[in-house]
């Protein structure tokens, strides 16, 4: 099992989610966050003092999932979220050692 | 029917009253608009403690004012420069008009109330110089000290009959020297003794909710037609002369400011907007009932221009004024109080006078001159030994840490935004212990109550 995790514009949230749904991903997490790469910040202005904003709000999503699946989930999530401007986010994926269902107590492949 | 008479026995005036009452509702609304419009500038660990600064202030003011504050400013004159101790405690104010004439067709009382709503409002004004620094105490003993010593004595000088910038001649509708410049000047002088927030001019000090500031600039402005309208003392023409003067200093301070960032910048901001309203508002204070409409845009938009630049010098000469009390209010409370030396328009209103445009010369502009200079020189030097006093008896500023972890909750127990469900707590017992043992965090309830 993998968690895959990407960070994405907030705007491309639910272009992302249907992309998943359509894979049949039956659920995800989903965090406000906020951070830079390459894009840096932005710049706010308030009555006329400049400030340099260098970390912008995005959308932080985590999805547990089957080692079969992991390839096509990336693609899918890179497809939907790109804009081909700079700030898109990054996709990566962890090694999951153990997944539990609460409400069953489920382990494994059988709790996602 | 008018029932009372006054002791010239000109009848009381029902209108004049409905409205004066009226508006001193009004002047009282704009202090939590002012708690909005500051309370969205800051950092959301501060949103209380800012908002505090001011409906705390309708609190003890209006109690310092029926005990002592209103009779030092309008008492019976003592050489021009303070009341006499005849009002103490309101008595003798009642439903006969003030023995000076002030509002000689309402209440006595009802004068005494609407001048309260100033003497609420004026304090909360220099709060936001000091905001995000001081501690609540320190600030329940200046702004009682500032209230008795700068306030009412300032408010004698230049609307009682007999105080020495009224009988000058200088020119004040409804507060430019006494409320704004006031305010403006005081705020100067505290935030020399309490110093900067730390990490002035290197953190990104950023508003945490402009919509509030946006919201509180809306009440702001509607209060101001009680400030400035109301104090034509009566339901007239000058009243909604004053009131038109208003509504188009507030219009074109907005968009001055307005215009001033977009050629800077490029945009138009929405706190560019709210601040020139404001600018545009203080502007026309002294000026509303003595200018005609084209004079009040005049005003409104010079104002606008002048804060927008005003503002930036805190970073050039390194004070920490956190709200702009210095930028909008002293400095719009300069242009107002100096252009109505030159709009006046003595056909706008008898007891005016006729500025450096309608004929009248300098000579309405150098008495002007004084007043500011007067107002300037008083309440910049009380005050910092007002402050002084308080900083060293019990301290103006909170301690780092708690100035690091924001007025609400090192000040009053509180947090403004609890948007979480998983932020945990649990009830804390009054004494012994907690109802649920497992508990690592409880809730104190009164005594009496069941945790």
């Amino acid at each position: 099992m993998k968690v895959v995790v990407a960070v994405i514009k907030p705007f491309k949230l639910d272009d992302v989610k249907e992309a998943l749904e359509d894979l049949g991903v039956q659920g995800m997490t989903v965090t406000d966050a906020r951070g830079f790469g390459r894009q840096k910040g932005h710049t706010e202005v308030y009555r006329g003092a400049e400030y340099q904003i260098d970390f912008v709000p995005k959308i932080r999503i985590e999805i547990a999932v089957n080692d079969e699946q992991v390839n096509e989930i990336v693609k899918a999530i890179v497809t939907s979220a790109k804009t081909d401007s700079i700030g898109d986010g990054k996709v990566w994926v962890m090694p999951a050692e153990e997944v539990v269902r609460i409400r069953t107590g489920e382990k494994g492949t059988d709790a996602l | 029917m008018p029932a009372a008479v006054n002791e010239r026995g000109d009848p009381l005036d029902t209108g004049d009253t409905a409205w004066v009452l009226a508006s001193s509702a009004l002047v009282l609304f704009m202090t939590p608009g002012l708690a909005l419009f500051y309370g969205g500038m800051v950092r959301a660990k501060n949103i209380l403690g800012t908002m505090m600064h001011s409906v705390f202030a309708m609190g003890i003011v209006s109690i310092l004012w029926v005990l002592i504050g209103y009779t030092l400013a309008f008492g019976p004159d003592k050489g021009g420069l303070i009341g006499g101790l005849d009002f103490l405690g309101f008595s003798g104010v009642g439903a006969e008009p003030h023995p000076a004439g002030l509002g000689a067709t309402i209440p006595h009382s009802t004068f005494a109330l609407f001048q309260m709503m100033f003497a609420i409002i004026t304090p909360a004004l220099i709060t936001g110089a000091f905001a995000e620094r001081i501690k609540f105490s320190g600030y329940v003993a200046f702004i009682t000290l500032w209230l008795l010593l700068v306030y009412s004595p300032i408010a004698h000088w230049v609307w009682h009959p007999e105080g020495w910038l009224f009988k000058l001649g200088a020119l004040d509708f409804a507060g430019g020297t006494v409320v704004h410049i006031n305010a403006g000047i005081a705020a100067l002088a505290a935030i020399i003794v309490i110093g900067k927030r730390r990490g002035f001019g290197k953190e990104a000090f950023v508003p945490h909710n402009l919509t509030m500031t946006m919201l509180g600039t809306g009440i702001l402005w509607f209060g101001w037609f009680g400030f400035n309208a109301g104090s034509a003392l009566g339901a007239n023409g000058l009243a909604s002369s004053a009131f038109l003067a208003t509504n188009l200093g507030a219009a074109a301070g907005a968009c001055g400011w307005a215009l001033m960032e977009t050629m800077k910048d490029g945009k138009a901001t929405t706190l560019g907007v709210a601040s020139g309203a404001v600018a545009g508002l203080v502007a026309i204070t002294p000026a509303a009932g003595f200018v005609g409409p084209v004079g009040a845009i005049a005003i409104g938009v010079i104002a606008g221009f002048v804060c927008s630049k005003a503002v930036s010098l805190k970073f050039r000469l390194g004070y920490d004024d956190s709200l702009d009390v210095v930028g909008v209010h002293l400095v719009g409370g300069i242009v107002g109080a100096l252009l109505l030396g030159v709009f006046a328009d003595i056909s706008m209103n008898e007891f005016g006078a006729d500025g450096l445009l309608f004929g009248g010369g300098v000579t309405l502009l150098g008495k002007q001159l004084i007043a500011i200079g007067a107002t300037l020189a008083f309440s910049l030097i009380v005050t910092f030994g007002i402050a002084k006093l308080v900083d060293m008896v019990i301290g103006l500023r909170v301690t780092e840490e708690e100035e690091i972890a924001g007025l609400d909750i090192t000040q009053h127990a509180e947090v403004g935004y609890s948007l979480s469900e998983g932020a945990g707590g649990h009830a804390i017992a009054p004494s012994g212990p907690p109802a649920h043992g497992h508990a690592s965090n409880t809730v104190r309830v009164p005594q009496g109550g069941e945790a």
